[in-house]
């Protein structure tokens, strides 16, 4: 029997790899966009979850606008991107320091 | 150990693997892959879980779009990986320990006696005619009409900002120009000539 615990916990293990992810690919935007994506489907996994094991479907209706806005943040940080390896010829992100971050 | 228990530490430990690579791999498009091999194994725990319809929007929504989009940029921008690695080593240690405290921590939190989250271990499955698509439509249709129409506007939003993003007008390519031509009248084109006919002879 599956426990909704299990759930969590390997919801929880996904999402610090995620965070892990972004600590030690801060060179790496492509990777730090997928790790947002590992991210967001941790927090879809709790949802899940716990509609699952709560009964109830409004969890679902959650995880569908996470999905959707997820799916419009991944189209516009491409985007973004694409643009930023035109104008500079890279996606380094220590050689983006126009703005002296 | 049921069989559905099995499945359950088969596809979660597949998944934390293929999450892990999608962290340490070298090449952006290997890691597009893993992260790939993620969704597939999410959704079938999702399948797992009852909710047929958002593991198979997973698949469509997520493999067969956001991944193909991530993929075409990656191969499209030719990306130097070698400076992108020095920082690797250095940073590695710490991700390590901030990845393993936060594990720990959230380990405490929802494995803990504390919480009774095995409280909901008993939970029915739903009968073999219950259809998780009607569910989920019947409350998106009804009581969450208005955030509906707000995630359409989103994507609305996002369509209308990556296209403008990425439009490139560059001078010297030759295009058609829709408002001049609408706005054309009849008489600037076509010019009636009274033709008198001719006797024979």
């Amino acid at each position: 029997m599956i426990t909704l615990a299990d759930y969590l916990v390997l919801s929880a293990i996904l999402f610090c790899l995620s965070v892990a992810g972004i600590f030690i690919n801060r060179k790496n935007v492509l990777i730090l966009l997928m790790s947002i994506e590992l991210m967001l489907l941790a927090v879809n996994f709790n949802f899940i979850a716990f509609a699952r094991y709560l009964d109830d479907t409004a969890g679902e209706v959650f995880v569908f606008f996470v999905l959707t806005v997820a799916a419009a943040e991944a189209a516009i940080g491409l985007a973004i991107l694409v643009v930023l390896f035109r104008n500079r010829g890279t996606i380094n992100v220590t050689d983006l320091d126009t703005m002296k971050g | 150990m049921g069989f559905e228990k099995f499945l359950f530490y088969l596809f979660a430990a597949i998944l934390v693997f293929a999450a892990l690579r999608v962290i340490t791999v070298r090449n952006p498009v290997h890691a597009a892959l893993f992260l790939v091999l993620a969704f597939f194994n999410s959704a079938v725990l999702w399948l797992l879980l009852e909710a047929e319809f958002l593991a198979i929007v997973l698949v469509l929504v997520y493999v067969g779009a956001v991944m193909v989009l991530f993929l075409f940029v990656v191969m499209m921008l030719d990306v130097n990986v070698a400076p992108m690695r020095e920082g690797f080593i250095h940073y590695l240690p710490v991700g390590i320990v901030i990845g393993l405290i936060m594990v720990l921590e959230m380990g405490l939190v929802v494995g803990s006696d504390f919480f009774d989250a095995d409280h909901f271990a008993a939970v029915a499955a739903h009968p073999a005619d219950f259809s998780d698509t009607k569910e989920l439509g019947g409350l998106l249709y009804t009581q969450y009409v208005l955030p509906f129409e707000l995630a359409a506007v989103i994507l609305l939003v996002a369509i209308v900002a990556a296209i403008s993003l990425t439009l490139r007008r560059r001078p010297g390519t030759k295009h058609q120009a829709p408002a001049q031509q609408v706005l054309v009248r009849s008489q600037d084109r076509v010019r009636l000539v009274q033709v008198d006919s001719e006797e024979k002879q």
